[in-house]
C-alpha cells in the first residue's frame, strides 16, 4: 500500500519538471514540488518505520533519499518567482533520478541492512545530503553562467526574463557549498573509519568521492569568484554524477 | 446623481494646449470646488474633471476659460461606467504615454485628497486607487524600466543585486548620464567620483552628488575603487581604453556608455568580469521591456474590466437602497406603534421588542436580498418602484 505513495510524488515532480518552463505555470510547478515532496516524505517515513532503522542503504533506496534531499534543499528558497529557472534545472534532474530509483525498486520497503543505523545515517545520510547540496550549487552555478553570458551579450530581454542578480547567484552557490562540504567530510570520515576498521581498500566510488571533496574543498579554501567559481562548482557536480550514477551500483552491492 | 467626466489628454490635445490647462494641485482643487461635488486631475498629460451630479456644460466652459479658446473636438465627455472605466485605466497607468508608469497613481491620490468629495466620487476614487495598486501587484506592468537611465540602473542591479554601498564613477556632464547616476544613487549607490574635461564642472557635479572631482586623465587610476562607470561626455575620442582597465578584479565592473560618439572602448566588453552597455544596447533593453509592459497591459485591462463591472453593480445597487430603507423604516414604525398600544410589564415589553424585531428582520431579509440581486442585474429600478407602490412608500 505504501508503494502507492511513490506515484503522487513522481506525478508532482514530473509536473514541476515541465511546468517550470513557463512563467504562467510556474506557480503550478511549485505546488507540484510541494505536493510531491509531501508524498515522498510520507513514503520515506513509512519505510523508516517499517524497517525500524535506516532503510536506504541499497542503490535504489539511496537514490530515493537523494532525490528527497535535493528537492528539500531546493524547497528552502527555490520557490521564489525569480528562481523559477532554478526549478527548471533541478526538477527534471530530480524527477529523472526518482524514475531510476523507482525502477530499482525504491518504492518497496527494504530488508535489514548489514550495518547499524548510526553508521548509515552518518555515512550514507551525510554523503547524500552533501551531494544534494552540491547538486543545488551546480544548478545555481549554471544559472550564473547563463545570466553572465546574457549580460555579456547584452541580450535585450535581460530585464524581461529576469533571473536573480549575478552577485546573489554567486553568494548562494558559495554558501551552499560551504554548508554541504562539512556534511561530506563527516560522511567520508565515517566511511573511511569503517574501511580502516575492516582493513579494506578504497573502491572507485570512494576515490571519486575523495576527488569531489578535493574540488569543493578547493572552492571553500581558495574562494574563487565569477565564472571560475561557477565552473568549479559544475566540475565538482560532474564528479557527483559519476559517483552517484556510474559507480554507486558496485559500492552498494 | 450622474457621475461624469469632462477632460482632455495627450491622446487628443497637443502639448501647446495641454500646458495651458495644466493646473497645480491647489488650483485644480479650487476649480473642482467651484463646480460643486468634483475632483480635478491635472498632470502634464491630462486635465480631467470628474463630477457627481454637476453640469457637464459648466465643466467644459471652465476648461475652455482656462485654455482661452473653445475646446470643441478636443474635450471628451464620458458618463457612469465609461467614466469609471477611464479613471481606472488612468490610475492603472494604462492611459499613460508609457504603459504602467507609476507616477500617475500618486497624482490621482493627490487630486482625490485635495478636495472633500461626496459619496459617489469618494467611492469611485477609492476604487480607482485600489485598481492602481492591484494592477501593479498582480501584473508585472510596472516592474521593468521605461527609460534609458532607469534601465542602466536596473542592469547594474542585475549584476550587483543590492546597490547599497556600490561606488559609481560618473564621467562627463551629459543629461542622461546625470539621470543614470541619480537613478543609481536612488537605489543606494554612492557617486564616489565625478570626472569632467573642465575642473569647474567636475567640482560642481561632485558637490551635487557628494563625490570627489577628478580630471579625465585620472580615470584609470580610480577604476579599482569603483563598481560602476557611467560615461556621457562629448569627447570625439574614447576616454577609456580596454588596456587601462585593471586586470584580475574580484568583483565585476559595469560600464554604461551613454555618449555619442562612444566614450568607452568597445573592447572593454571582451574583458573578463567587465560588462559594457552603450546607448543602443540600453535602448534595445528599454524597447524590449516596453513590449513586455504592453503584454502585461492586456492582463491589466482584464482587471480594469472586472473593477468596472463592480462599479456598475455598486451604482445599480444604489437604485434600490432608498426603497429598502423606506420599507424598513415603515415596518419599524408600524412595529413601534403597535407595541405602544400594549400594556405589559417591563420584562414582557423587552421580550416583545426582541420577538417582533426578529420577526421583522426575518420577514424583510429575503425581499432585501432579492432587491439587491435585482439591482445588480439591472432590474433594480423596477423592483424599487414595485415596492414603493405596494407599500405606499411614496405616499408618506
Amino acid at each position: 500500500m505504501v508503494e502507492a505513495l511513490f506515484w503522487p510524488a513522481l506525478l508532482g515532480y514530473g509536473e514541476a519538471a515541465f511546468a517550470y518552463a513557463s512563467a504562467r505555470t510556474s506557480r503550478l510547478a511549485t505546488w507540484g514540488v510541494r505536493l510531491g515532496f509531501v508524498a515522498q516524505t510520507l513514503l520515506l517515513a513509512v519505510q523508516a518505520e517499517r524497517a525500524g532503522g535506516f532503510p536506504w542503504w541499497s542503490f535504489a533506496g539511496s537514490l530515493n533519499l537523494f532525490v528527497w534531499l535535493i528537492v528539500g534543499a531546493y524547497l528552502i528558497w527555490g520557490c521564489r518567482p525569480r528562481y523559477r529557472l532554478l526549478g527548471l534545472a533541478v526538477m527534471p534532474f530530480a524527477a529523472a533520478l526518482f524514475v531510476v530509483a523507482g525502477l530499482g525498486g525504491a518504492a518497496h520497503s527494504a530488508g535489514h541492512p548489514d550495518y547499524g543505523s548510526v553508521f548509515l545515517v552518518l555515512h550514507v545520510g551525510f554523503v547524500l545530503a552533501a551531494f544534494a547540496g552540491f547538486t543545488l550549487a551546480a544548478a545555481l552555478a549554471g544559472l550564473y553562467l547563463w545570466e553572465e553570458r546574457r549580460l555579456k551579450r547584452r541580450a535585450p530581454d535581460i530585464l524581461r526574463l529576469r533571473l536573480p542578480p549575478l552577485a546573489s547567484l554567486e553568494r548562494l552557490t558559495r554558501r551552499t557549498v560551504l554548508v554541504s562540504l562539512p556534511l561530506l567530510t563527516l560522511g567520508l570520515a565515517a566511511g573511511l573509519g569503517r574501511l580502516a576498521h575492516e582493513h579494506e581498500s578504497l573502491d572507485a566510488l570512494e576515490v571519486v568521492t575523495l576527488a569531489t571533496w578535493g574540488v569543493y574543498g578547493g572552492i571553500a579554501a581558495l574562494h574563487p569568484t565569477g565564472r571560475r567559481a561557477a565552473w568549479l562548482a559544475i566540475g565538482g557536480f560532474a564528479l557527483v554524477v559519476v559517483a552517484r550514477l556510474a559507480l554507486a551500483g558496485s559500492h552498494f552491492a | 446623481m450622474t457621475f461624469l467626466l469632462v477632460g482632455l489628454s495627450h491622446h487628443v490635445a497637443p502639448v501647446e494646449l495641454r500646458e495651458r490647462v495644466t493646473l497645480d494641485t491647489a488650483a485644480a482643487a479650487g476649480l473642482a470646488r467651484s463646480l460643486g461635488d468634483a475632483v480635478c486631475l491635472s498632470t502634464c498629460n491630462r486635465t480631467e474633471l470628474y463630477l457627481a451630479g454637476g453640469s457637464e456644460e459648466e465643466a467644459a466652459a471652465a476648461l475652455e476659460a482656462i485654455a482661452g479658446e473653445p475646446l470643441d473636438g478636443v474635450l471628451y465627455r464620458l458618463h457612469e461606467d465609461a467614466a469609471a472605466q477611464h479613471l481606472f485605466r488612468v490610475a492603472a497607468g494604462l492611459d499613460s504615454l508609457v504603459p504602467g508608469e507609476g507616477e500617475i497613481l500618486g497624482q490621482v491620490r493627490d487630486a482625490y485628497e485635495a478636495v472633500t468629495p461626496g459619496p459617489v466620487l469618494d467611492h469611485v476614487f477609492r476604487q480607482a486607487l485600489g485598481v492602481g495598486k492591484r494592477v501593479r501587484t498582480e501584473t508585472a506592468i510596472g516592474e521593468s524600466p521605461a527609460s534609458v537611465s532607469s534601465a542602466a540602473a536596473a542592469l547594474a542591479a542585475q549584476v550587483f543585486g543590492d546597490l547599497a554601498g556600490r561606488r559609481v564613477l560618473l564621467v562627463g556632464a551629459g543629461r542622461i548620464g546625470e539621470l543614470a547616476a541619480a537613478n543609481l544613487a536612488s537605489r543606494g549607490a554612492e557617486i564616489a567620483f565625478v570626472a569632467n574635461r573642465t575642473e569647474e564642472t567636475a567640482r560642481e557635479l561632485a558637490h551635487r552628488f557628494g563625490g570627489t572631482p577628478l580630471r579625465l586623465d585620472e580615470l584609470s587610476a580610480h577604476l579599482g575603487d569603483v563598481d560602476v562607470v557611467v560615461s556621457s561626455t562629448s569627447a570625439p575620442e574614447p576616454v577609456l581604453r580596454a588596456d587601462e582597465i585593471p586586470a584580475r578584479r574580484r568583483t565585476p565592473l559595469f560600464f554604461i556608455d551613454i555618449a555619442v560618439p562612444r566614450d568607452l572602448d568597445p573592447e572593454i566588453a571582451k574583458l573578463g568580469g567587465c560588462f559594457l552597455y552603450d546607448i543602443d544596447d540600453l535602448e534595445a533593453v528599454v524597447a524590449e521591456t516596453l513590449s513586455g509592459r504592453r503584454a502585461e497591459a492586456a492582463r491589466a485591462e482584464e482587471l480594469v474590466a472586472e473593477e468596472t463591472e463592480r462599479f456598475r453593480s455598486w451604482r445599480a445597487s444604489l437604485d434600490v437602497v432608498p426603497a429598502i430603507a423606506s420599507l424598513r423604516a415603515l415596518a419599524e414604525q408600524i412595529r413601534s406603534a403597535e407595541l405602544a398600544k400594549v400594556r405589559v410589564s417591563d420584562d414582557e415589553r423587552r421580550t416583545l421588542e426582541s420577538v417582533t424585531a426578529q420577526i421583522l428582520n426575518k420577514l424583510l431579509h429575503l425581499p432585501t436580498v432579492r432587491m439587491k440581486e435585482a439591482a445588480v442585474s439591472a432590474d433594480g429600478a423596477v423592483y424599487a418602484d414595485a415596492v414603493r407602490h405596494l407599500f405606499g412608500l411614496d405616499d408618506e
